[in-house]
């Protein structure tokens, strides 16, 4: 091989470069995210449904909510407990998770997920 | 086994008798339905919303007042610019709302008469033929309901309605909040915190305040008006023929906008 040593070398700096982010990052665990409950939310102590189902299916939900309210004119929902809610994302779900940042973006930031809800639907304003 | 005739009589009259009793009682019993009832949802079925606009009583002054109530409830951003701006409600002459209901010796004061418009939820609604997702669409009691979710924003809606009643988001309307230029003229935006904004690229339109129907309220514009004056704009069901609408068509001379167009519009303006 001609010139294998600055090949090699070449090769080398190339994988370390593209290895880089690895090494920056070795040993630091991201923060796992803490969703926070507001005061409201913890008095009431359930959510429209199960926490197992709203923690991997809120978004689910939340689609179903929007095609029935806006397509059907449905804008009640029977909770698990028997509760009747009205369906909004922005004056049902938030008036109870009003803390926005500690609660939603805590895991959509972990996750990386970036859902466009909030171009149209009104934050909450948190106190802070 | 051999049926004879008074066993197939028995037969099928308890099972009819049972069948009218099995629909009451799913009625009754009908979990949907109590609910609906329960939340004192008014159910739309069967309805056809309609609204009659009484020109002699809307003066520019109050039709300015059912404006501003219009657009704080829904956040339509003021953006101060003909070619941006968004209207779900607006005034317009008599001569460019009626082209075609006039003449040369038109009285004067007709001519030059400030009426409200808004969208005409028509009855054969050509934004909705043209629309490729069904982002707009007829509901059953009549409504052109706006989808912001599916909107592309190819605006063919826009083009196909012969009433300019559709606005178009050429920029994400949160930018009044930031914009140097247009943050006097929308100190609060958005105003009503139980209803959302528009993003860019959608467009949109009155939806006869859908949202407030379903909770049993008039729309925004005619409970302003009405404040101010008695029956200057009246709501309710066509399909009713005791209601007031129907009422006060039947008694009074009504024309609609661009009736040859065969759009059917459901505004009606008594002259």
């Amino acid at each position: 091989m001609y010139d294998g040593g600055k090949i090699i070398v070449g090769l080398l700096i190339c994988l370390g470069f593209f290895l880089s982010p690895f090494f920056y990052n070795a040993g630091k665990a991201a923060k796992v995210p803490n969703p926070q409950l507001t005061e409201i939310a913890k008095e009431a102590q359930t959510c429209v449904m199960s926490k197992d189902y709203m923690t991997t299916s809120h978004f689910t939900l939340l689609d179903k909510w929007r095609n029935t309210v806006v397509r059907d004119g449905e804008r009640y929902f029977k909770g698990e407990n028997g509760k009747i809610y009205y369906k909004s994302l922005q004056m049902t779900c938030l008036k109870c998770h009003a803390n926005k940042s500690k609660f939603c973006d805590q895991c959509h930031n972990y996750m990386d997920v970036n859902p466009y809800c909030w171009d149209c639907h009104i934050e909450p304003k948190e106190s802070e | 086994m051999a049926v004879d005739r008074r066993q197939f009589l028995k037969v099928a009259g308890i099972s009819t008798l049972l069948g009218i009793g099995g629909k009451t009682a799913f009625e009754i019993l009908s979990p949907g339905r109590l609910e609906a009832s329960s939340q004192k949802i008014p159910l739309t079925t069967g309805k056809r919303w309609a609204m009659v606009i009484d020109t002699h009583k809307m003066d520019e002054g109050l039709i300015e007042k059912c404006i501003e109530a219009c657009h704080r409830e829904h956040n339509v951003p003021n953006l101060d610019s003909q070619k941006e701006e968004v209207k779900w409600l607006w005034k317009e002459d008599y001569h460019h709302t009626f082209p075609n209901q006039q003449h040369r010796f038109t009285m004067h004061d007709i001519i030059h008469k400030i009426v409200p418009v808004m969208c005409n939820h028509c009855s054969n609604p050509p934004c909705c033929r043209v629309c490729p997702t069904q982002s707009t669409w007829q509901r059953d009691d009549g409504i052109i309901m706006m989808d912001p979710h599916r909107c592309i924003g190819c605006r063919f809606c826009m083009a196909a309605c012969p009433f300019g009643a559709r606005s178009f988001n050429w920029g994400d309307p949160r930018r009044v909040m930031t914009d140097d230029s247009l943050k006097e003229s929308n100190p609060d935006f958005p105003q009503n915190p139980e209803y959302p904004t528009r993003c860019k690229g959608v467009v949109e339109k009155c939806n006869f305040c859908a949202e407030r129907l379903a909770k049993g309220l008039e729309p925004k514009c005619v409970e302003v008006a009405n404040d101010k004056k008695e029956a200057a704009m009246i709501f309710g069901d066509l399909a009713d023929p005791e209601s007031e609408v129907r009422t006060i068509l039947n008694e009074r001379y009504s024309i609609r906008r661009k009736p040859e167009l065969g759009t059917e519009p459901n505004l009606y303006f008594l002259i």
